[in-house]
């Protein structure tokens, strides 16, 4: 069954997007999509590295996330600067490095529009592996982490106050992002991930009125999304990576008629 | 047993520095059981940063806190619910404990907001905001209550019905209450101990001899130091600032 191209990038994003839709609620309530798109373009960074040591790439990306999420939270502590201008000094200067490195590396022959925007049709078994077994994993220590979590986003300092150690979750938390970008960036590439991220889970935001409601609607509207995105990419020979975010935006657009409508009925 | 035992939160000389001025310097304090301490004063004069210090937020302080109960009720003197983020009142009830839906019904009934329950927090006044993060801070049963100004915005009646039901639980629960507030009437009638703050310890001591000290009258004014007479013998009349005698309204 996982013979078939289409299956194997089917599957890849189905995994990809029931991941995404629980952590890209958290990335929309605490305002890290900036965060989420410096994460992934400091995997480029991860990428180059993981061909110029010859390692694993997930591994490399993940270790690089991580790296970089580290310097944010000491840079945060040692200057004044504003958090949207560091991320953004991190974003470009990784970004910068990465393409810098590709420039010496002459003799591996680099597909670059693969790497900003994924290819989701060259997953090959293992890469399945990597996202189930991976996505289960992040999955799991998020329903560990759940309530803490929760609590320091809705305000730290009550979450501190009543023993929820937010400092700790928060770094939990980020290494868990780390983890899903260096799952994901094969697939959907670079500048894509922090889309799928943030797209279904701002669609969800119109439709739901609790938190678990919010992140299940997100859930569904990522698998819808790879969905409708994989076919149509099929039927009009569109790129496969582009066509899902297509898609989630259509259906984001979607979901704003429907609030108007639903508050046009409530009155 | 030791003498520790009943002592809840203890603050020696404790203080906050941040960006080389001190919020506040040299506050030692301690929270018994069943008993409840007021920290009143201007603002801007580090009640809600003592506070926070009980409650372990602030990491760089000066001195020494000791804990010695991890309970703990706090209701902050300002929270804000970003849009983004679509929360109910039974949602956020079970904030950072586990509780039934019983549970959550009683304690919301205690401050009279059960029929909020499935409405969203962002679209409470604020005088019901404040009812329910009473409700969720008493409803986990705390050793230790923070309350950094619970009433504010509260409605005149529900304000006293409010301060009863606190008396109320520390008495029934046993627990120890941190209290800030504005309302110098319910501190001088319901608090075993007050500390009066202006970036230090003014003074401190029981309510009656809080009122008595000359350090209270000079932050208050002579108005203040009349409160606890209030309470001791209802007056028909108060007295202006030239001593006239004016009759109350």
């Amino acid at each position: 069954m996982f013979d078939d191209f289409f299956i194997r990038a089917l599957v890849a994003g189905l995994g990809i997007a029931i991941v995404t839709g629980p952590l890209g609620c958290f990335v929309i309530w605490r305002r890290l999509s900036f965060f989420a798109g410096t994460l992934a373009h400091s995997s480029l960074l991860g990428v180059t590295l993981a061909f110029s040591f010859d390692i694993n790439i997930s591994f490399s990306v993940l270790l690089i996330s991580s790296a970089l999420a580290l310097i944010l939270l000491k840079l945060q502590k040692s200057t004044k600067l504003p958090n949207d201008a560091l991320l953004g000094l991190l974003a470009h200067s990784s970004l910068a490095i990465g393409l810098v490195i590709i420039g010496f590396l002459s003799y591996i022959r680099f597909d670059i529009m693969g790497l900003l925007f994924g290819d989701i049709l060259a997953v090959n078994k293992r890469d399945l592996l990597v996202i189930w077994i991976g996505g289960a994993i992040i999955l799991l220590i998020l329903k560990i982490i759940w309530k803490p979590l929760f609590a320091s986003t809705v305000n730290y300092e009550l979450a501190e106050a009543e023993g929820m150690k937010p400092e700790k979750i928060n770094a939990v938390f980020t290494i868990l992002m780390a983890a899903l970008i260096a799952i994901a960036i094969k697939m959907v590439g670079i500048l894509l991930i922090t889309g799928m991220l943030i797209i279904p889970a701002a669609m969800a935001r119109n439709l739901a009125n609790n938190p678990k409601q919010m992140i299940i609607i997100s859930i569904i509207g990522g698998l819808l999304s790879v969905t409708l995105g994989l076919y149509s990419s099929l039927q009009f020979n569109s790129a496969s990576g582009p066509s899902i975010i297509t898609a989630a935006l259509v259906l984001f657009v979607l979901s704003m008629f429907n609030i108007k409508k639903f508050r046009q009925l409530k009155k | 047993m030791s003498l520790n035992n009943n002592i809840l939160v203890k603050l020696e000389n404790t203080g906050v520095m941040i960006d080389n001025k001190w919020l506040v310097k040299g506050v030692s304090l301690e929270v018994k059981k069943g008993k409840i301490v007021t920290l009143i004063g201007p603002n801007g004069s580090g009640k809600s940063t003592t506070a926070k210090i009980a409650l372990g937020i602030y990491k760089n302080i000066e001195g020494k806190v000791e804990k010695f109960t991890d309970k703990i009720g706090y209701v902050p003197q300002k929270i804000s619910i970003d849009w983004t983020l679509p929360i109910r009142v039974s949602d956020f009830m079970l904030l950072t404990e586990v509780l039934t839906d019983d549970e959550i019904n009683n304690a919301l009934k205690l401050t009279g907001v059960e029929h909020l329950k499935n409405n969203d927090l962002r679209n409470l006044s604020g005088g019901e905001f404040q009812r329910v993060l009473i409700a969720r801070a008493i409803s986990k049963k705390p050793d230790l209550l923070v309350l950094d100004e619970p009433v504010q915005g509260v409605d005149f009646k529900g304000e006293l019905a409010l301060y009863e039901l606190i008396k109320g639980i520390s008495e029934k629960l046993g627990c120890g209450i941190l209290l800030i507030s504005h309302d110098l009437h319910v501190v001088m009638s319901a608090t075993d101990h007050v500390l009066c703050l202006n970036g230090h310890v003014c003074c401190s001591g029981t309510p009656q001899s809080v009122v008595k000290d000359s350090k209270y009258k000079e932050l208050f004014g002579d108005r203040a130091s009349t409160i606890l007479s209030v309470y001791e013998h209802d007056h028909d009349h108060t007295h202006s600032p030239d001593g006239t005698i004016e009759t109350k309204k």
